[in-house]
């Protein structure tokens, strides 16, 4: 059975049912338990379990990150909650340094089953420092499992794998994928890392995407079915471990591939799918890779700047059109950098 | 620009102090209405509405010269220690003629030819950094200051603690502000901190570093003003870093134009802190120290009636600063990447 959630409500309900299933899990972050909850995503879990179970810490991400990691050596199965990705750099000693190395460095079977989300800004001048998608980054390591869910329902599924995972995990979540709506199943049913989903069936050219890209990516598809260009779209889901498999079939099938990404192109995540591609199917690509990622800059606050610095579904729309060589179609311009939120702050 | 070497440490009159908090608080409150009712400044604010005397009573205290670091809640210092009014409120609205050409936004605000060296978002940056740009200056001769203010929240980072650390080993010559308003976000400090039990609290913490350290009311800006010129002085001879704790309190919403009476923070709390308001108690004050407290003359104006006037004056200043910020250009998309590597500066 699955009806209608917005991605925070998958998100909220799917910690809920984690924690009653589990008692060994807990919540921890800044302001976990105040009436916004992580954009709600915390709050349902404190009304369920108490400040027991879904603790307010001080502002200390990197003990907190260590303190979470000796509480997963002893038996506890936190989830840690970042308001801002870009906070998770104060974690990144220890998550990266120790987490991602335990199970390898002790030979201990079990390893550290942290568990850490981190929410990336969009819009309303998050700026330089608020909107840094730290998916790639993360992904960089061996030891952890990290995952940027596009649908309500990955993000359940997913989140309820990361709880039931071994291995440290993080989760990347696009601020402006909260209120988008999906089906999402009642159960908690955990989606497995490592395994993609094809979010739209075409065969003039594959958009490979995570998180909020997937939508752009879909909304880039709509536009060009009317114009006779069939996209499609590959929502990786995790992006350690990849889906390889499916990005190289699908790539095989089309010829052409964009990738699009919310972080920037040099040693991203685009610069990984298109090395992938590049070793494993180089015969197959009619036209070169194209990634479609932020400017090579900071993010700025300025709106126009920051429309123009934000990768979009027009510019998605504009690179396909470019591989599969349509000279005379120009694409309507979409405004807005923001899939579903309207702001303010 | 070179700032102007300065020997002097300035006092400043009760009305100066009260004219400046004033200023900002009749420029934050204009503001505030602007980004609710028009939402075209598209950046994340923290108004400083309620905790103008921090900024006020240690900025005064300050040479030209002198640097000033914050953290996110940085418009009163900005102001406070000189910065231009056009070039903030221009940055709010994103303009190129914004003080960080609107790049950086409310939180990374900067007026370098009035030592307002910079403002950041991330908890706690700053304090090292400024812990550093002192220590720099202090290792060239210099004799200036350099002073960071940050929140209670900011104090549970690592960086905190290291910071004071290193500054009291090295004798650093900076001062850290704490403007204690109990809060971060919705959090209270007492379930973040044992600050409720003798010996735990950010002061008392500080001195365990050594470091000479005063809690104060934060609220009182001849007192702040005071502590701060204790604190400059020991800087300068040479003794090492200082800490002010000032306990005040935020009337807004922690980010944004709106209110959080009764939703994060219990109502009777809120009034009760209104009632301490500084600006108020600074007109109190001012009138107490007029010779002729008992009965003003035609020409002396009451406090209250500089309060009224000066009002008038600073609302009418923000909104000339909001037509000017609405009237300037947005960056064009062209520069989006001026400022990066290999790219032109942003800035001409
Ligand atoms: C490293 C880091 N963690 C968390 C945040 C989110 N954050 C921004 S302001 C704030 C509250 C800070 O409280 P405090 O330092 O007391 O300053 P106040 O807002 O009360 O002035 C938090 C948690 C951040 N910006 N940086
Ligand atoms: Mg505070």
């Amino acid at each position: 059975m699955s009806r209608t959630l917005t991605y925070w409500q998958a998100i909220a309900e799917g910690t809920v049912q984690a924690m009653e299933a589990d008692p060994s899990i807990l919540v921890a972050g800044q302001n976990v338990d105040d009436h916004k909850g992580s954009y709600g995503t915390t709050r349902p879990a404190f009304e369920r379990f108490g400040a027991r179970r879904v603790v307010d810490t001080p502002n200390s991400e990197n003990a907190v990150a260590g303190i979470c990691i000796g509480a997963a050596d002893q038996g506890l199965r936190p989830l840690v909650v970042h308001t801002r990705a870009d906070f998770m750099f104060l974690a990144m000693d220890a998550m990266i340094n120790l987490a991602s190395k335990w199970r390898y460095m002790y030979g201990d079977k079990g390893g550290v089953p942290v568990v850490m989300r981190g929410v990336v800004g969009r819009g309303w001048g998050q700026g330089a420092t608020h909107s840094q998608s730290l998916h790639a980054t993360f992904g960089h390591f061996p030891g952890l499992y990290v995952a940027a869910p596009a649908s309500p329902a990955d993000a359940k599924g997913l989140l309820a794998a990361a709880l039931q995972a071994d291995t440290p995990v993080v989760l990347m979540e696009n601020r402006s994928l909260y209120p988008i709506e999906g089906e999402v199943p009642e159960e908690l049913t955990p989606v497995p890392f490592g395994v993609g989903r094809l979010a739209r069936h075409g065969t003039d050219v594959t958009v490979v995407a995570a998180s909020l890209m997937v939508h752009e990516a879909e909304r880039a598809a709509d536009l060009l079915a009317r114009q006779g260009v069939s996209v499609e779209v590959v929502d990786v889901r995790s992006i350690r471990p990849l889906d390889e498999d499916l990005i190289c079939e699908s790539v095989a099938r089309t010829g052409r591939v964009v990738v699009a990404d919310t972080s920037w192109a040099r040693y991203g995540f685009s610069a990984e799918v298109a090395a992938v591609i590049a070793e494993r199917i180089p015969g197959e690509l009619r036209a070169p890779v194209r990634r479609i990622t932020p400017p090579d800059c900071p993010a700025p606050v300025s709106w126009p700047l920051e429309e123009a610095f934000h990768p979009s579904a027009a510019k998605i729309a504009e690179a396909c059109l470019d591989l599969v060589g349509s000279d005379g179609i120009t694409v309507p311009v979409l405004t807005g950098v923001d899939a579903g939120f309207s702001g303010p702050y | 620009m070179p700032i102007p070497n300065t020997t002097e440490d300035p006092v400043a009159h009760p009305a100066a102090l009260l004219r400046e908090m004033v200023r900002i608080r009749c420029v934050e409150e204009e503001l505030a209405d602007f980004y609710r009712d028009e939402q075209e400044m598209r950046t994340p604010v923290h108004f400083s509405v309620g905790q103008e005397a921090a900024a006020v009573g240690v900025c005064a205290a300050l040479r030209e010269n002198d640097l000033v670091y914050t953290g996110h809640r940085s418009h009163a210092a900005y102001l406070a220690k000189g910065g231009d009014l056009t070039g903030m409120v221009a940055e709010l609205y994103g303009k190129e003629t914004g003080c960080s050409n609107g790049r950086g936004g409310s939180v990374h605000l900067t007026d370098r030819s009035v030592g307002f060296a910079g403002s950041a978002a991330i908890l706690g940056e700053m304090i090292s950094v400024a812990t550093g740009a002192a220590w720099a200056l202090a290792q060239q001769g210099s004799s200036q200051v350099v002073v960071t203010f940050f929140g209670d929240g900011a104090s549970e980072e690592g960086v905190f603690h290291e910071s004071l650390n290193f500054a009291a080993v090295h004798r650093v010559p900076v001062i850290y502000v704490c403007e204690n308003n109990a809060y971060s976000i919705s959090s209270p400090l007492s379930a973040r901190q044992p600050a409720n039990s003798p010996g735990t609290g950010i002061t008392e913490r500080a001195r365990a570093y050594g470091i000479t350290a005063e809690r104060l009311d934060g609220n009182d800006v001849a007192l702040v003003h005071e502590a701060t010129r204790r604190a400059t002085a020991h800087c300068r001879a040479g003794l090492g870093p200082y800490v002010l704790e000032l306990d005040t309190y935020r009337w807004r919403e922690h980010v944004g134009p709106g209110f959080d009476t009764g939703i994060d923070r219990p109502e009777p709390e809120v009034e009760q802190w209104l009632e301490r308001c500084p600006v108020r108690r600074g007109t109190a004050a001012l009138q107490a120290s007029a010779p002729d407290a008992q009965e003003p003359t035609a020409q002396e104006p009451t406090a209250e009636e500089l309060v009224a006037r000066w009002d008038a004056e600073f609302r009418d200043e923000a909104r000339r600063a909001v037509a000017a910020a609405k009237a300037a250009p947005y960056p064009t998309a062209d520069r989006l990447t001026d400022g990066a590597y290999g790219r032109p500066a942003v800035a001409n």
